[in-house]
């Protein structure tokens, strides 16, 4: 007796209604289509969703990267990238986002732009925005049909009242295509701007809660947010006033993870996308390299080793 | 390296799996390792409820999933289920009778006496729970005497092969409603192929419930049983045994039974509620059943199953009457899946919230400056 060894797990039926609904999902830009979502290997918020997404869309030939994080080392995304590459010979993985066709990614999406010909998979716990304020799926999905978001946009009008700020801290209420507002999956409010016009397609997958939906290439895709009280991404700005810099490439322009260096228990900020970061020092060795200021690169090295 | 705490990730997944396998494999050098014939019958009961909640009949896999889990329901299910992914669905049976039953133990606490007797069979409901202190040092002799000795002692041939079912004597007295054989006509909801999208027909919630996880199944019955909600069942049929599994044959088209399934199914009887037009009142009636002998299960899906159709007519009172509340949250697999992936790093998302507590501070410790 064997386990099954067939490409990308799913039996064909299973991927076949994968297809169709992510197709839908396309058709009716943020409207959350159920699936029958077959159980996975690994944990049911481990990125299941996303995962089934991702075994039904690849082929032969094509190039993934799989991010957690922003990480392609962390632990969840080196698991879900080895079991693809288990079961989908022939598919080449990378940590480039440039060299990837599709990108499945949780908590992050990346810092480079996207294109075009790339398909962009995250996944998601909580497919949708308005749990916050109805318990009942059965009422939520009428209220989504109507377009019907006060309550949502009271959430937000109490928050300023109670705390002068909007507490929504990540899975940033996002209308599409001026109807159905979607819960973008947990990415910091950082990268809700990037599904706004993406080139890149943008599929959202949840595996334990049974829904599909999509942002489309050029889409609208607007944060919740008032005339006068706009939507703010997270603020890097450090004591002294400067925007803080990544410790290691010292980037000043991406979404910075913060935290305690295990030695002397200093802050450190670093890029949370790791490939993002890697790039910016292989731009900051060559300038090294060109000026030969090598006390720069020492310090880089001792970081990264 | 330190604080990325990403590289040789790969490497550290690997540890793990050496670790947990060291610890199912550091007894002593004369152990013999699980067979899966022995966990199938020594834990008999912890088989059936895999099989049960991995919802895929499949006895020897749900021995091999016990032994790789070792030993926790909620995984070896889990890999049960996962496994039944990778397999297509490729005919229906049609509706097996449970009447057809290959009984093991049958009672009803309705009445003293049935129509084919009370069949106690195999049960602890009325052992005392001693410590067994004897079967700390059972020899495999003793062992496997114990067996023997029953089925030298039992006449086989007493033992009639099915029973009819109390349900069915109520029925003739009119106390139950007609059965109505529209229903039979419409297919019933496959979980494992549609999403649940509410209201979802009766079928659905069954079969949602028989392959629940039976702690989470239990727990919101029994908050039924205690008040919230006003069941009170009375269990007119508890069956425990073996269903043929009927397929049509290849050639002939003739209905060929392939192999038999274990099944514990429970019928519940609850008191009348209003009645329409000239119909007369009838008790009600609530279901349960799963695979291999799990009675607590069968019993809480039947009490479910009637609480959830008083809740399916109108406003439910109670959890337990919500169908959205009950079967969206009696999954293992599911429940499970989340729980444990709270453990997963949510670096970003909680340098979100840091965001957004700090933006926050610094506004009330403006306020307080003014």
């Amino acid at each position: 007796m064997s386990v099954s060894t067939h490409f990308g797990f799913l039996d064909e039926y299973a991927k076949k209604e994968i297809r169709r609904t992510a197709l839908k999902a396309v058709a009716i830009p943020g409207y959350q289509v159920p699936y029958s979502s077959r159980e996975m290997p690994m944990g049911r918020g481990f990125g299941t969703g996303g995962l089934q997404l991702t075994l039904s869309l690849l082929g032969k030939g094509e190039t993934l990267k799989v991010i957690d994080q922003g990480s392609d080392d962390s632990v969840n995304a080196v698991n879900l990238r080895s079991f693809i590459e288990m079961t989908c010979p022939g598919v080449d993985t990378t940590t480039r986002t440039d060299e990837a066709d599709v990108i499945q990614s949780r908590h992050r999406i990346p810092e480079k732009d996207l294109r075009e010909d790339q398909l962009l998979v995250l996944q998601v716990p909580y497919p949708d925005p308005l749990i916050i304020v109805e318990a009942s799926e059965n009422k939520r999905k009428v209220l989504h049909g109507e377009a019907d978001y006060s309550r949502l946009l009271v959430k937000l009008y109490e928050d300023i009242v109670k705390f002068d700020e909007i507490t929504i801290s990540h899975r940033y209420p996002t209308r599409i295509n001026d109807h159905y507002v979607i819960d973008p999956s947990p990415i910091p409010r950082w990268d809700v701007p990037k599904l706004h016009q993406s080139p890149a397609l943008v599929l959202l997958g949840a595996g334990r809660e049974k829904k599909i939906y999509a942002v489309p290439p050029y889409t609208k895709a607007e944060p919740l947010a008032f005339e006068d009280v706009p939507f703010r991404v997270e603020d890097f700005t450090g004591k002294n006033g400067k925007r803080r810099s990544c410790q290691r490439c010292g980037c000043t322009t991406s979404f910075l993870d913060e935290f305690s260096e295990s030695k002397y228990g200093k802050k450190i900020y670093q890029c949370s996308d790791t490939d993002w970061c890697n790039e910016q020092m292989t731009k900051v060795s060559v300038l090294s390299d060109m000026e030969n200021i090598s006390g720069n690169i020492e310090a880089v090295e001792v970081i990264s080793g | 390296m330190g604080y990325v705490a990403i590289k040789g990730g790969g490497q550290a997944i690997e540890g793990t799996k050496e670790v947990y396998d060291f610890l199912r494999t550091r007894q002593n050098n004369n152990t013999q390792p699980l067979d899966s014939q022995t966990i199938e019958n020594q834990l008999r009961l912890l088989h059936s409820r895999v099989i049960s909640e991995g919802g895929v009949y499949h006895p020897k896999l749900a021995s091999l999933a016990i032994k790789q889990s070792q030993g926790d329901t909620l995984e070896a299910a889990f890999a049960l289920r996962a496994y039944r992914s990778t397999q297509p669905r490729l005919v229906e049976t049609p509706v097996l009778d449970t009447k057809n039953m290959r009984i093991t133990r049958r009672i009803s606490s309705a009445f003293k006496d049935i129509p084919g007797g009370q069949m106690l069979g195999a049960t602890t409901d009325y052992q005392l729970r001693l410590m067994r202190m004897e079967l700390l040092n059972e020899s495999p002799e003793r062992f496997c005497s114990v067996a023997k000795t029953l089925l030298e002692k039992t006449n086989i041939d007493d033992i009639p092969d099915t029973f009819p079912k109390v349900l069915d004597s109520l029925r003739e007295e009119g106390l139950l409603p007609e059965i109505d054989d529209s229903l039979q006509e419409q297919p019933p909801f496959d979980i494992t192929r549609e999403p649940l999208i509410f209201p979802v027909p009766r079928s659905a919630a069954l079969a949602t419930m028989a392959r629940a996880e039976q702690g989470s199944l239990l727990a919101i019955a029994y908050s039924n049983m205690r008040g919230y909600g006003d069941v009170h069942p009375t269990v007119a049929e508890l069956r425990v045994g073996f269903i043929p599994v009927l397929l049509p044959h290849p050639i002939t088209g003739e209905l060929t039974e392939v192999g038999e399934v274990e099944m514990t199914e429970c019928e519940v009887v609850a008191m009348y509620e209003g009645h329409e037009g000239d119909e007369k009142s009838t008790f009600t009636l609530g279901y349960g059943a799963c695979f291999g002998h799990n009675e607590v299960k069968a019993i809480s899906m039947a009490i479910l199953d009637k609480s959830l159709q008083k809740g399916m007519k109108g406003e439910p009172d109670n959890p337990s009457e919500d169908p959205e509340f009950v079967l969206l949250h009696v999954d293992g697999i599911d429940s499970m899946g989340f729980c444990t992936h709270y453990k997963m790093p949510h670096y970003v998302t909680f340098q979100s919230d840091m965001d957004r507590l700090r933006a926050t501070q610094q506004k009330q410790s403006n306020m307080e400056s003014i």
